[in-house]
């Protein structure tokens, strides 16, 4: 090297680093680390006093109980269970007083558009169109979400979701991946889009892109109402009514199980493939309990979470239930646009149990998995009878008129779990991995596992003559 | 542009971070502590702004910024990634080292929870290496006292020479006294003398070898201690970023991280 050369500061920084050995380095570290640690721990005994430690045990009994071996998981399912259940039946009641009230809009809307000679057509597009879809959406989604969110956010805040990853760790690390990702899983109940931003905290790159790539199969709450719904109407009605609620919760429950595992199996099939590695290890620390603020937890979970889901979906919906209109009132020939492409579609919907229709609402709600639901009900009142939505009992009769049963709400459900992330989700995916090929493929890849997993259930059923 | 202040050292640095957007009215005040003490509830509290606040480790991975207004000056607080230490092992850590190092934070506020203050007392002790402008908010002093644990907080502040303030951010609780602290140290009007972390023989002789060295390529930007204590570590990412801030003047990183 040119002794003459001036070495630049970087240079000389990196020059008097080099000068010390790598095992100095090794050495001086510990030695740096022990002593910033015997000095704060001299300090804190000079001024820190504690009285009793008898209130410390309360803390790690619970601890015990909640993260013990035998009794973590059933503890889980059970207040996971407790907090659907207080969503389906605490949502029924002022679901239906909205509809009727939003609904009782929609008819005096239409007697204004009549008493002002209006076209039909515009009525059509307005009311019938954009009006009935926007109310349809805030009727079934604003109570369940009102419901669900204050109850998850209370999980939250009395320290209760760092245990749920606490006991899932181990899972996880079998599926080689990361034990945060319980914690972007939590976050995907609310939002897809929110848990892939969650992602974040994974350090590892290849097990951020796992997590991304699996947030999907967790439901989150625009597909919440969908299932719980749906679950009320086909699960919970082929029992007593006294046993509606129980087993229409238990079955979206095992729902998001079976969710959960999807995420176990496809994290564990990346790692061993396309994303090879080891898991990376991590220390989760418990954080204490914490007494519960209900202000704050309202606050959050209406303002920040509920109001932005919705205006969100009604944002969506409004134009979405214009589109569909006219989709289904624009006729060539004898048939409307709209049934023509369900028609396209329904060999592949018969193909794996359900019919052109509900794909087509599948594909149109990409926007949104809000809108699914009131896509479909759109398009089977534009193709058969109008009919007044105001119960879920309603919605049953006009689901079975249009050949509903059963296994053809079981895999609506299993498609909307497990089906392709919604618009949002797709674009923060696009924007957190910055990989168009990554994007495509976490739009791919659970589209073919909703199918194989629909195909399979519908044939196997039909085999077994079971339907 | 001649060669003003506008145009090089102080000036730029801040304008390339993207922090000092106002007048010179505004004060940059930084915000660390370790996971789950309450660091968000204080930013809350202080700045007014509803940002969720999660409970669990690496949750606020993106800083959130807020402003607050006491005495008529405008303060801009930038809530760091909450870390156990400043040993730049992992993301979060460098990122917040990173700011309290080159930022140039007025003050600098270490929150830590007053149950379990020793393990906070390590970052507290970490970040006094770095700069002499900080506050030690010793926050969730009502859960302490519900624990029988008691603070002496006059004699942690005659012990660290920094100022300390008791807090319960989730009821308010002290904090009129702790923006009256962050008031006084940024505006210069109160002097700290932090007693810095004393290390064996061999680690202070090498520091004392680096120091003279060091001084004039630092060029006063940062505390010729504190980066011998790092070149000693080995600590590579501090000299990647001391070429990057202090040298290169190519901040698009840190940029990102601090633009809103």
């Amino acid at each position: 090297m040119d002794p003459n050369k001036v070495l630049s500061p970087y240079e000389v920084l990196v020059s008097l680093k080099d000068e010390i050995s790598k095992k100095d380095h090794v050495k001086f570290r510990d030695d740096m680390v022990s002593s910033i640690y015997a000095q704060a721990e001299e300090i804190s005994k000079k001024v820190i006093k504690k009285n009793n430690t008898k209130k410390y045990d309360w803390d790690r009994k619970l601890d015990n109980i909640l993260t013990s071996k035998f009794t973590g998981y059933p503890i889980m399912f059970l207040l996971l269970s407790l907090v659907f259940w207080i969503t389906v039946t605490g949502a029924n009641l002022p679901s239906s007083l909205l509809a009727d009230f939003l609904f009782g809009i929609e008819a005096r809307l239409s007697a204004l558009f009549i008493n002002l000679n209006a076209p039909a057509w515009l009525h059509g597009v307005l009311v019938l169109g954009m009006y009935r879809t926007l109310a349809w959406v805030v009727s079934v989604m604003l109570p369940p979400m009102a419901i669900f969110f204050p109850c998850f956010t209370l999980l939250e805040d009395l320290g209760y979701l760092p245990r749920i990853a606490f006991n899932l760790d181990k899972l996880f690390k079998k599926a080689g991946t990361h034990g945060k990702q319980s914690l972007t899983m939590s976050m995907g109940f609310g939002c897809n889009a929110a848990g892939i931003i969650a992602c974040r905290i994974i350090d590892s790159p290849r097990e951020r892109l796992i997590a991304i790539l699996t947030n999907n199969f967790v439901p989150c709450n625009g597909r919440f109402p969908t299932l719980i719904a749906i679950s009320t109407i086909f699960i919970g009605g082929t029992v007593a009514s006294k046993y509606h609620s129980i087993t229409a919760t238990l079955f979206v429950c095992i729902l998001v199980l079976f969710g959960i595992f999807m995420t176990l199996i496809v994290s564990w099939g990346l790692s061993k493939t396309l994303l090879k590695g080891i898991p990376s290890s991590f220390t989760l620390e418990l954080p204490p309990y914490r007494r519960p603020q209900v202000g704050k937890i309202l606050y959050r979970s209406l303002i920040d979470r509920t109001i932005f889901v919705l205006t969100r979906a009604v944002a969506v919906a409004a134009p979405a239930g214009l589109i569909t209109w006219i989709l289904a009132n624009v006729f060539i020939k004898d048939q409307s646009i709209l049934s023509y492409i369900a028609e396209f579609l329904q060999p592949l919907g018969h193909l794996i149990g359900m019919d052109g229709f509900i794909l087509m609402a599948f594909i149109l709600g990409l926007p949104a998995n809000e809108i699914v639901l009131p896509i479909l009900i759109m398009s089977y009142m534009s193709k058969g009878a109008m009919l007044e939505l105001d119960s879920l009992k309603a919605m049953g009769d006009l689901l079975v008129k249009n050949g509903w049963t059963w296994l053809t709400a079981l895999n609506v459900m299993l498609f909307s779990l497990l089906h392709f992330p919604c618009a949002t989700t797709l674009w923060t995916i696009r924007k957190e991995c910055g990989s168009l090929k990554w994007t495509l493929f976490a739009a791919i890849m659970p589209t073919l596992i909703a199918i194989s997993t629909c195909f399979i259930i519908t044939q196997t059923v039909k085999l077994l003559g079971l339907i | 542009m001649g060669l003003t202040c506008q145009s090089c050292g102080k000036a730029l640095l801040n304008e390339q971070l993207n922090i000092k957007v106002g007048g010179n009215e505004k004060f940059i005040v930084a915000l660390a502590g370790n996971p789950n003490v309450g660091k968000s509830t204080v930013f809350n509290a202080l700045t007014g702004l509803k940002q969720h606040t999660g409970n669990w480790p690496g949750k606020t991975v993106t800083n959130a910024r807020g402003s607050y207004t006491y005495k008529n000056r405008k303060f801009t607080l930038v809530d760091l990634p909450g870390t156990y230490s400043l040993l730049a092992n992992s993301v979060e850590e460098q990122v917040a080292r990173d700011f309290i190092c080159f930022g140039k934070p007025n003050a600098t506020i270490v929150v830590t929870d007053a149950t379990c203050l020793e393990r906070n007392l390590n970052l507290v002790l970490q970040v006094m290496e770095l700069t002499d402008n900080i506050i030690l908010c010793v926050n969730l002093m009502d859960e302490a006292k519900r624990k029988g644990i008691s603070v002496n907080i006059q004699a942690l502040q005659e012990i660290l020479g920094v100022p300390v303030v008791g807090t319960t951010a989730r009821n308010g609780k002290g904090l009129n006294q702790l923006m009256d602290k962050v008031y006084n140290i940024a505006l210069g009007l109160e002097k700290t003398s932090p007693k810095k972390p004393v290390y064996n023989e061999a680690i202070e002789k090498e520091v004392e070898h680096l120091i003279p060295k060091l001084k004039n390529i630092l060029d006063d930007k940062l505390d010729p201690r504190w980066v011998a204590l790092k070149l000693l570590e080995g600590d590579q990412t501090i000299l990647d970023s001391i070429n990057q801030f202090l040298y290169k003047n190519t901040h698009k990183e840190v940029v990102c991280f601090y633009g809103s």
